[in-house]
């Protein structure tokens, strides 16, 4: 079973081509990393599998992007709808200015999800115990936001993508302005979240993506050098690039 | 990264230049311990029965070496490979030494009895064996996995040699008991380099995985 494919993607940045031909199978339930130097082109594509190019002016896709079968670039498809079934956490935790219990019920409030006042407080508990965060805030829910730790800001935005209930979330390079203690707590989180969600990750740190996923893509210049088991890639990668980034031989 | 990884590089290399070091201290203890048997030479027997120091420091500092490497540098794929394979070989090449201390003993003890027989085969087991650890580490060194391959083939020769030498030194002892207690000696030695051959063995197979990944032990890959 295949949760997320994609089919000779092509992306564009007006001339210039960032994605060349990508195809590549994700399986659901469980962790895949991306990996490359910077732009190598893993950060665009992981943000085409939710369309969050489409904002970006002179981008264009080629090829197709296949989530249960379905093109989520075919005509028609909504694309709010879209990104409430594939979530999204940013490299800065973005928390808005309100309350820790108004960020995460937001979402649920504009996508008309938030039912009784009791409902929605129960999925704001659910939300954040599922970001690991519930212990930490549930005697400051209405406090700001912006008070509580980084770390914990970033699990707050977990918990607010994963009110709505996606079935996918993509995290660009989630940990990277973290301390080692709140980049731990993620990893452990990530690990917890793939039973129910299909997660993919962009992350500059080669060992993060080592412990973390279960299979690792290794982009560079635009193309996909080599798709394979983690534990594959980081003791026996088949492709020389490969092999050459993850020892540091490169540049 | 720019800085730090022709610094792991360094590393790495000073650390495999360290086990070649190695390699050669516990062939030449092969080599005199064996010939101390031959010529019958108390100094040079006991040169290598007291000498066993150097090569046990070595054994420590490349231990210590490769678990630096390991905890600052999280090697990956042939890196990771080639330092796993290194803790491995410096556990086979320090039992080298220590079976180069045994051959010693045995041949010191048996320096104090006539000789039971022109020495033949064993001097031969010695030169199978230090050729099979040369040719181990100088697969290492050239990450050849066919001459690794070569010494694995190696080890049926020595292994044939040491039954010959056991069924010939048994008829010995069966017609004359005085020569019992130097015949096992013998016997004793022609063991330890069987083993000495075991452990370059061990060394071939850690340099097939080194170089393909592949294992090769215990014939979980039909011995490639």
């Amino acid at each position: 079973m295949i949760k997320v494919r994609a089919e000779r993607l092509n992306f564009y940045y007006g001339a210039t081509r960032a994605l060349q031909d990508i195809s590549v199978a994700v399986q659901p339930n469980v962790v895949t990393a991306f990996i490359g130097p910077s732009g190598c082109g893993k950060s665009t594509f992981l943000r085409t599998l939710n369309r969050m190019n489409d904002i970006v002016p002179g981008t264009r896709v080629e090829g197709r992007v296949l989530i249960d079968d379905a093109d989520i670039y075919a005509p028609g498809v909504d694309v709010v709808a879209l990104r409430r079934r594939v979530g999204m956490v940013f490299q800065k935790s973005n928390p808005f200015p309100k309350s820790i219990f108004e960020n995460v019920a937001y979402g649920l409030r504009i996508n008309n999800m938030a039912g009784s006042r009791s409902e929605l407080a129960g999925r704001v508990e659910e939300s954040l115990r599922q970001a690991a965060l519930w212990g930490e805030v549930k005697d400051r829910l209405h406090e700001s936001a912006l008070a509580i730790s980084g770390g914990q800001q970033q699990r707050l935005c977990i918990a607010r993508a994963l009110a709505v209930r996606p079935e996918i979330l993509l995290m660009d390079e989630p940990a990277s302005a973290l301390d080692p203690i709140a980049t731990q707590r993620i990893e452990e989180l990530i690990y917890d979240l793939k039973q129910a969600y299909t997660i993919v990750i962009v992350t500059h740190n080669m060992q993060q993506a080592a412990r973390v996923s279960d299979y690792t893509a290794f982009f560079w210049l635009g193309r996909l050098v080599e798709y394979d088991r983690t534990d594959k890639i980081f003791t026996n990668p088949a492709e020389q690039l490969t092999e050459d980034y993850v020892t540091g031989r490169f540049g | 990264m720019d800085k730090a990884v022709p610094h792991f590089r360094e590393e790495l290399e000073a650390l495999l230049a360290r086990l070649l070091e190695m390699g050669g201290l516990a062939e030449a203890r092969v080599r005199e311990a064996v010939e101390g048997l031959v010529t019958r030479d108390p100094a040079l027997i006991a040169k290598v029965r007291d000498g066993d120091e150097p090569l046990n420091r070595l054994h420590i500092e490349i231990d210590d070496r490769c678990f630096r490497l390991l905890a600052l540098h999280q090697p990956m794929a042939t890196d990771l490979r080639a330092i796993v394979a290194a803790v491995k070989i410096n556990t086979d090449l320090e039992r080298v030494g220590d079976l180069a201390v045994n051959i010693a003993q045995a041949a010191g003890r048996y320096a104090t009895h006539p000789p039971v027989k022109k020495l033949i085969d064993i001097p031969q087991m010695s030169d199978i064996a230090q050729g099979m650890l040369h040719d181990a580490l100088d697969a290492f060194v050239r990450r050849d996995t066919r001459l690794a391959q070569q010494v694995l083939n190696e080890d049926d020769r020595l292994d044939g040699l040491k039954t010959q030498v056991f069924r010939e030194l048994l008829t010995y002892m069966l017609q004359d008991p005085s020569t019992v207690e130097p015949a096992l000696d013998l016997i004793l030695i022609s063991r330890h380099l069987e083993r000495i051959g075991d452990h370059a063995t061990n060394i071939a197979e850690d340099v097939i995985f080194m170089v393909s990944a592949q294992d090769v032990r215990h014939h979980t890959a039909g011995g490639a």
